[in-house]
């Protein structure tokens, strides 16, 4: 299950950012598929990226609200929250464990051999303010004079924006490197941040700062495609708790909003069933060991 | 791979609720299909905006 994980993440990965042609146009991507929103985080100024980024997309269409009023336009980020809104229903934050390319970078960094560190569970929070803020407020209320906001995620925090677009950006076009300055490089340090705290720690951008990881979290209880605790097959051994990539004791607490259905306690860790996957309330049983309760285990 | 097979707990009735979530996102996006939002999102998302990536 973890290799097809692995399989189903590159290909999307590489899906997202298939325009191959940008070493020699030296230019993104322009062709009409930027109408959908990515369904992870991937930036849409990639010069790869054949996709929109949905929190990009969102802060700029609240950042023009006031001056798309003004011009008789209703552009309220309906068309963008609702694409989210739908994948979250759907599958939550498995999209953050199955799709989303800087998840994936995450993941690989994080095999590079080091001592592990767990990430306290106060900072799961943080992201939810950095969602409400710099994704919805800031851009909506901090205005110039001429009414227009600035997407404040993407400028001053989004290390996959300057991973996947401004470093290439850079390559691409040299005359660019003139204009470079405190705002690049403070991107750049954060970037570099979660970077080595990925080595030390397991996805640690996803649990602490990504808003998308954030509104998909939102959808925890109702998402229609989850895993399913059965408490009467729990031994309680704590398997589960040790491949967790993201810190969540499943047993203790199976709708937690940090779960991203990455099926690692149910494949790998799991022997004794008590941990199965279900879609809108049936259960989608997998050929492995599913389904053997304690009674049924008995000599 | 995966197969939906029917289990002992295959009694458990069908969620409802998030099929009703879905349906309201589903209508907000296409208000904002309705209103012209796509458009405006291919029009941000085929430029490149630098001081967003942190460039100028």
């Amino acid at each position: 299950m973890e290799a097809l994980r692995k399989w189903i993440q590159t290909i999307f990965g590489l899906l997202v950012n298939g325009y191959w042609a940008f070493p020699f146009t030296r230019a993104i991507y322009q062709g009409p598929l930027k109408v959908i929103c990515a369904p992870g985080l991937n930036c849409y100024s990639c010069p790869a990226a054949t996709t929109s980024c949905a929190i990009g997309s969102l802060q700029h269409l609240l950042a023009g609200l006031r001056l798309s009023l003004e011009s008789g336009q209703y552009y309220f980020g309906l068309y963008v929250v609702g694409c989210l809104g739908v994948l979250g229903g759907l599958f939550g934050r498995m999209i953050c464990g199955w799709l989303c390319p800087f998840g994936f970078c995450q993941e690989l960094i994080h095999k590079t051999p080091s001592k592990k560190f767990h990430i306290p569970a106060i900072l799961n929070y943080l992201k939810y303010g950095i969602l409400l803020i710099m994704v919805i407020l800031l851009p909506l209320l901090a205005v110039d004079k001429f009414g227009a906001g600035s997407p404040w995620f993407c400028k001053y925090l989004c290390p996959a924006g300057t991973l996947e677009a401004g470093i290439p950006m850079l390559i691409l076009q040299p005359n660019l490197r003139d204009i470079i300055g405190t705002l690049f490089y403070s991107k750049l340090s954060i970037l570099i941040g979660f970077t080595l705290w990925s080595v030390f720690a397991s996805r640690p951008f996803c649990r602490t700062a990504c808003p998308l990881g954030a509104f998909y979290a939102l959808f925890a209880k109702i998402q229609v495609v989850r895993l399913k605790f059965h408490p009467e097959k729990c031994t309680a051994c704590g398997a589960c708790h040790s491949v967790c990539p993201m810190g969540v004791k499943f047993n203790e607490s199976p709708e937690d909003k940090e779960c991203i259905t990455c099926l690692a306690c149910m494949d790998r860790a799991c022997k004794v069933g008590a941990i199965s996957l279900e879609v809108g309330g049936l259960p989608l049983c997998l050929e492995r060991g599913h389904a053997r309760t304690k009674h049924e285990q008995a000599p | 791979m995966a197969k939906t097979t029917s289990t002992p707990q295959s009694h458990r009735r069908a969620r409802k609720n998030p099929f009703f979530v879905i349906l309201v996102f589903l209508a907000m996006m296409l208000a904002g299909i309705a209103t012209g939002e796509p458009d405006r999102v291919l029009e941000q998302a085929i430029q490149i905006c630098l001081g967003c990536i942190g460039i100028g």
